[in-house]
C-alpha cells in the first residue's frame, strides 16, 4: 500500500501549504513586509484567499514575484502596483477608493449617519408624544385579562 | 421501493403545505374556526411527511444505495458511518431537504406550543409558515429532486468532498439551517401581525423566544464553522469574510438586532413597525444566504450561469417573500401606533442605538459581499472585496457597540439621569482602561489591537457582572447574594450573553495581535526553539486510514525541558475524491494554543513544518458558547414557561369562555 501512497502523492501533485520555507527572504524586515503585503493580495484562482494563505501554485508564483520586486528595491506601493498592472484590480483584497468604489467605502459611514438621524428623529417624537399608555382596556381585553388571572 | 415512498411523502407534504396555507388564511379572513383549525394538524402532518422523506434519504446513504444518483455522487462504501449520515446534507439536494425539514419542524413546534395564541393569529402564522414550505418544497421537487434514480447503478460512489468529512463540519449545516429557518417564524409572526394590523406587547413576547432560538442556533452554527476553519484549513484563521460566511453572519446580526427591539415592543409597546421590518429583513437575509450558497453566484458569476434554473427559482422565492413582505409592510405599517413615551437617554434609547449599530454593521457586510457582483455587472470592473476591507469597515461598529453596551444595559427605562445611572460602572470602566494600558505597556511597539480588545472585552464582562449586581437591591451582602440567585433567568441570560461577547472580543483581539509563527525545514530528530517552547520532529510515518492515506508527523513540544504535548499533524490524501487535506495538530490551552502543521518532504531532506502560537484562541469559541448559554438561560425564563404551561391548565368553565373575535 505504501507504493500506492507514493504514486498518488506524485500523481495528485498535492499542493503544498501556503508560504514555503524556500520562498522566504533572508532579510527578516523585507520578509515581514512581503508577508504583510501578501495578506492583502488575492490568489486569483482561489475562493477568497490571499496569496499568503493559499496553497495554489499560482499563489506561490505571486509570492515569489512580490519578493523579487521587494528585493529589487521597490517600495510597498510600487510592488503592489506592479502586480495590479499585470493582474488587474481583482488582485487587491481591499478595493481602491477610486471611481465607483467610492460607493462601497461611503456606504457604511453614510448609512450610519442616516440611521442616526432617523433614530434621533424617532427618539424626539417618542419624547414629545402624548402619553397613550393609560388607555382603557377594551371589553375583549378585560375578559381576556380575567381569564388569564383565573387560570 | 422505499425510495419512491420517500419521494411520494415529499410530494404529499407539498399538497399538505398548500392546504396549510390556503384554508387557515381564508378561515381567518372569514372568521371560520373550523377552517382555521386545519392549520395545526396540517403543520404536524407536513413535518411528519418531510421527516419520513428525510429518513428515507438517510437510509439510502447509510446503506450505500447506489441506485440513487445523489448517493453515488456523494458517498462511498469505505466512508465512516458518521460521514455517511452527514453526507445526506453535504450536497445541494440533501441540504435543501434538511432546510424544509427544519422549516416544517418549526411550523410543527409553533402548532404544538402556540395554543395560547389568539386563534386568528395562530392560523395566520401557520399559514404563512406553510406558504414558505410550499415554495421550497416545489423548489426541491421541480429542480433538485434528491430521489432521482440511476438506470444502471455503479459498484461504488464518488465519495464526499474530504474537507466535509470532519466532525465540526458534519454538524455545522444543521445548526445553521435551524438558525436560518428559525427566523422564518419571526417572519411568519410579522406577516400575520401585518395582516391582523395589530402588534402589541403580547406579540413581542411570542415572537421573542422563536427569534432567540434561531439566534442561538445561528451562533452555534457559525461558531462550529469558524472552529472547523481554524483547525482544518492549515494556518489557523477563524474568519475569512467569505461570501458564504457573510451569508450566515448577516442574519445573525439582524437577529441580534431583532432580539433587542422585540424587548422594546414587549416592555414598552414602541419600535413596533421597526421590529416588524427587522423580522422581515432577518428572514430575507436568511434567504439571500441560501441563495448565495446554493446558486454559487458570488463564488463566480459563471457558476450561476451553469445552473440558472435553480438560481432563478430561489431568486423568485426570495423576491416573492421579501418583496411581498415589504409591500405588505409599506401598506400596513402606518397602522401600528406606538404607545410608550420615553426620553432619548433611557433603556429604550440605548436599544435604539444598539439596533442602529447592528443594522448598519449588517448593511456594511451586505454591501461588501455584493459589491464585486454589482461592480462587474454595472461598471465592468472585476474586483475583490476581502478581509482587509471588512476588518476596516466593519470593526468600528462593534467597537462602538462594545463601548456603549454596558452603559445601555444598566440605565433605566423611560427616562434616565444619564450621569447618575452609569455611576456604578465607573470603577469597572477605570479597571478596564487600566488593564488595557497595562497590556499596552507590556507589549512594546505592536498594534493597538491587543490592548483595545482586552480593555473592551473586560469592560463587557465586568459591565455585565455589575449589571447583575445592581439588580440585587441595596441591602447587605448576604441579602444581595441571596437575591442574585433568585433573579429572573432573563436577567442572567442577558448578563451571560453580554459577557460572552466580551470573551470573544478578547479572544479575537489576542489572537490577531499576538500570534507567533515559525516556518522552516526540519529533519527527523531535529529540535528547534519556538516562542518559549522547544519543538522536536520525532519521526514521520505513512499511515493508512479507512478511506485516506496519511503522512503523519510525531512532534514533541517541551517547555524548558518539561514535556508539554506530543502532537501528530497529518497531511491526508483521499484517493477516491483525489483531494489532499491538512490536519493540523493543536495543543489547546486556556491562554494559548500551539498549532502544528506538517508540509511536504523537501528536496534536500527533511520536511517543511509550521508552528503557530495562538494566544487566547479558545476564548473566541468559548465566548460563543457563553453567548449561547446566555440565550438558553433567557429562553428558559419563567415568563416563557408560564406561557407554555398555560396550555396544560384545565380549560375554563364554558360560561366564562371568551368568544373568539
Amino acid at each position: 500500500m505504501r507504493w500506492l501512497a507514493l504514486v498518488l502523492a506524485l500523481a495528485l501533485a498535492a499542493p503544498a501549504f501556503a508560504v514555503q520555507p524556500d520562498e522566504m527572504l533572508d532579510d527578516p524586515a523585507l520578509e515581514a513586509r512581503a508577508r504583510d503585503l501578501s495578506k492583502g493580495l488575492r490568489c486569483l484562482v482561489c475562493r477568497n484567499e490571499s496569496i499568503d494563505e493559499s496553497n495554489a501554485d499560482l499563489a506561490r508564483d505571486l509570492r515569489i514575484l512580490l519578493r523579487e520586486r521587494l528585493v529589487a528595491g521597490d517600495s510597498d506601493d510600487e510592488a503592489v502596483a506592479f502586480l495590479v498592472d499585470r493582474y488587474g484590480e481583482y488582485v487587491l483584497l481591499k478595493p481602491r477608493f477610486g471611481g465607483a468604489n467610492a460607493v462601497l467605502w461611503v456606504a457604511g459611514p453614510g448609512m450610519l449617519l442616516i440611521a442616526l438621524g432617523l433614530a434621533a428623529a424617532y427618539l424626539r417624537r417618542r419624547r414629545n408624544a402624548a402619553d397613550a399608555g393609560g388607555a382603557e382596556l377594551s371589553a375583549a381585553e378585560e375578559a381576556e385579562l380575567e381569564r388569564i388571572l383565573k387560570t | 421501493m422505499y425510495v419512491e415512498l420517500g419521494h411520494f411523502a415529499l410530494i404529499l407534504a407539498l399538497f399538505v403545505a398548500v392546504v396549510q396555507t390556503v384554508l387557515p388564511l381564508y378561515g381567518a379572513a372569514r372568521g371560520r374556526p373550523a377552517l382555521m383549525a386545519v392549520a395545526e394538524p396540517a403543520a404536524i402532518v407536513q413535518f411528519v411527511l418531510i421527516a419520513v422523506s428525510f429518513a428515507v434519504l438517510m437510509r439510502a446513504f447509510v446503506t450505500s444505495d447506489f441506485s440513487l444518483s445523489l448517493v453515488v455522487a456523494n458517498s462511498h462504501t469505505a466512508k465512516p458511518l458518521l460521514y455517511k449520515i452527514s453526507g445526506v446534507w453535504g450536497n445541494h439536494e440533501g441540504s435543501m431537504l434538511l432546510w424544509v425539514l427544519c422549516l416544517s419542524a418549526f411550523g410543527a413546534a409553533a402548532a404544538w406550543f402556540g395554543t395560547n395564541l389568539p386563534p386568528t393569529l395562530r392560523a395566520r402564522v401557520l399559514a404563512v409558515q406553510g406558504s414558505i414550505g410550499v415554495a421550497f418544497l416545489a423548489f426541491i421537487l421541480f429542480t433538485s429532486n434528491p430521489f432521482a434514480r440511476l438506470p444502471v447503478p455503479p459498484f461504488n460512489g464518488e465519495d464526499l468532498n474530504p474537507l466535509l468529512q470532519d466532525p465540526g463540519l458534519a454538524f455545522h449545516p444543521p445548526f445553521l439551517y435551524l438558525g436560518y429557518v428559525g427566523l422564518s417564524m419571526a417572519f411568519s409572526f410579522a406577516i400575520a401581525a401585518l395582516i391582523e394590523g395589530r402588534v402589541d406587547a403580547a406579540w413581542g413576547r411570542w415572537v421573542r423566544p422563536w427569534t432567540l432560538a434561531a439566534w442561538i442556533f445561528l451562533t452555534v452554527g457559525i461558531a462550529l464553522g469558524s472552529w472547523w476553519a481554524y483547525y482544518e484549513l492549515g494556518w489557523g484563521g477563524f474568519w475569512f469574510w467569505d461570501p458564504v460566511e457573510n451569508a450566515s453572519f448577516m442574519p445573525w446580526l439582524i437577529a441580534a438586532a431583532l432580539l433587542h427591539s422585540a424587548i422594546v415592543v414587549e416592555k414598552r409597546e414602541a419600535l413596533k413597525s421597526w421590529t416588524i421590518l427587522l423580522a422581515i429583513l432577518a428572514f430575507g437575509f436568511s434567504m439571500i444566504g441560501t441563495f448565495i450558497v446554493r446558486s454559487g453566484v458570488l463564488t463566480s458569476v459563471h457558476a450561476f450561469a451553469t445552473d440558472p434554473e435553480r438560481g432563478v427559482f430561489i431568486l423568485a422565492i426570495m423576491a416573492f417573500f421579501t418583496g411581498g413582505g415589504l409591500t405588505l409592510y409599506a401598506a400596513r405599517a402606518g397602522a401600528l401606533e406606538a404607545k410608550g413615551v420615553f426620553a432619548p437617554v433611557s433603556r429604550e434609547g440605548a436599544l435604539v442605538l444598539n439596533n442602529v449599530l447592528l443594522a448598519v454593521a449588517a448593511f456594511v457586510v451586505f454591501v461588501g459581499t455584493l459589491w464585486p457582483l454589482v461592480a462587474e455587472m454595472a461598471f465592468g470592473r472585476k474586483l475583490s472585496v476581502g478581509a482587509p476591507f471588512f476588518n476596516l469597515a466593519f470593526t468600528p461598529f462593534f467597537v462602538a457597540l462594545a463601548i456603549v453596551l454596558p452603559f445601555g444595559a444598566v440605565i433605566p427605562w423611560k427616562r434616565a439621569q444619564g450621569a447618575r445611572a452609569v455611576r456604578p460602572l465607573y470603577p469597572v470602566l477605570v479597571l478596564a482602561v487600566a488593564a488595557g494600558a497595562l497590556v499596552w505597556a507590556m507589549q512594546t511597539g505592536r498594534s493597538a489591537l491587543g490592548p483595545v480588545g482586552v480593555a473592551l472585552g473586560l469592560w463587557l464582562v465586568l459591565g455585565a457582572a455589575t449589571d447583575l449586581w445592581l439588580r440585587t437591591g441595596r441591602q447587605g451582602w448576604a441579602d444581595r447574594l441571596r437575591r442574585l440567585a433568585r433573579l429572573p433567568r432573563a436577567d442572567w441570560g442577558k448578563a451571560v450573553a453580554h459577557a460572552g461577547l466580551g470573551i470573544t472580543f478578547i479572544g479575537i483581539a489576542g489572537m490577531m495581535a499576538w500570534q507567533q509563527e515559525d516556518i522552516r525545514v526540519a529533519r527527523e530528530g531535529e529540535t528547534y526553539p519556538f516562542a518559549g517552547h522547544e519543538i522536536t520532529l520525532r519521526e514521520v510515518q505513512q499511515v493508512e486510514g479507512p478511506n485516506y492515506l496519511s503522512t503523519l508527523a510525531v512532534m514533541e513540544v517541551t517547555k524548558n525541558g518539561r514535556p508539554v504535548a506530543v502532537l501528530t499533524p497529518e497531511k491526508r490524501v483521499y484517493p477516491v475524491a483525489g483531494m489532499p487535506t491538512t490536519e493540523a495538530a493543536i495543543d489547546n490551552g486556556f491562554w494559548r494554543d500551539i498549532y502544528l502543521v506538517i508540509g511536504d518532504a523537501q528536496a534536500g531532506g527533511g520536511y517543511a513544518v509550521r508552528a503557530y502560537l495562538k494566544p487566547f484562541a479558545n476564548w473566541i469559541w468559548g465566548g460563543a458558547i457563553v453567548m449561547c448559554l446566555g440565550g438558553i438561560l433567557s429562553l428558559s425564563d419563567r415568563r416563557h414557561r408560564v406561557a407554555a404551561g398555560a396550555r396544560r391548565a384545565p380549560p375554563v368553565a364554558p360560561g366564562q369562555q371568551v368568544p373568539a373575535e
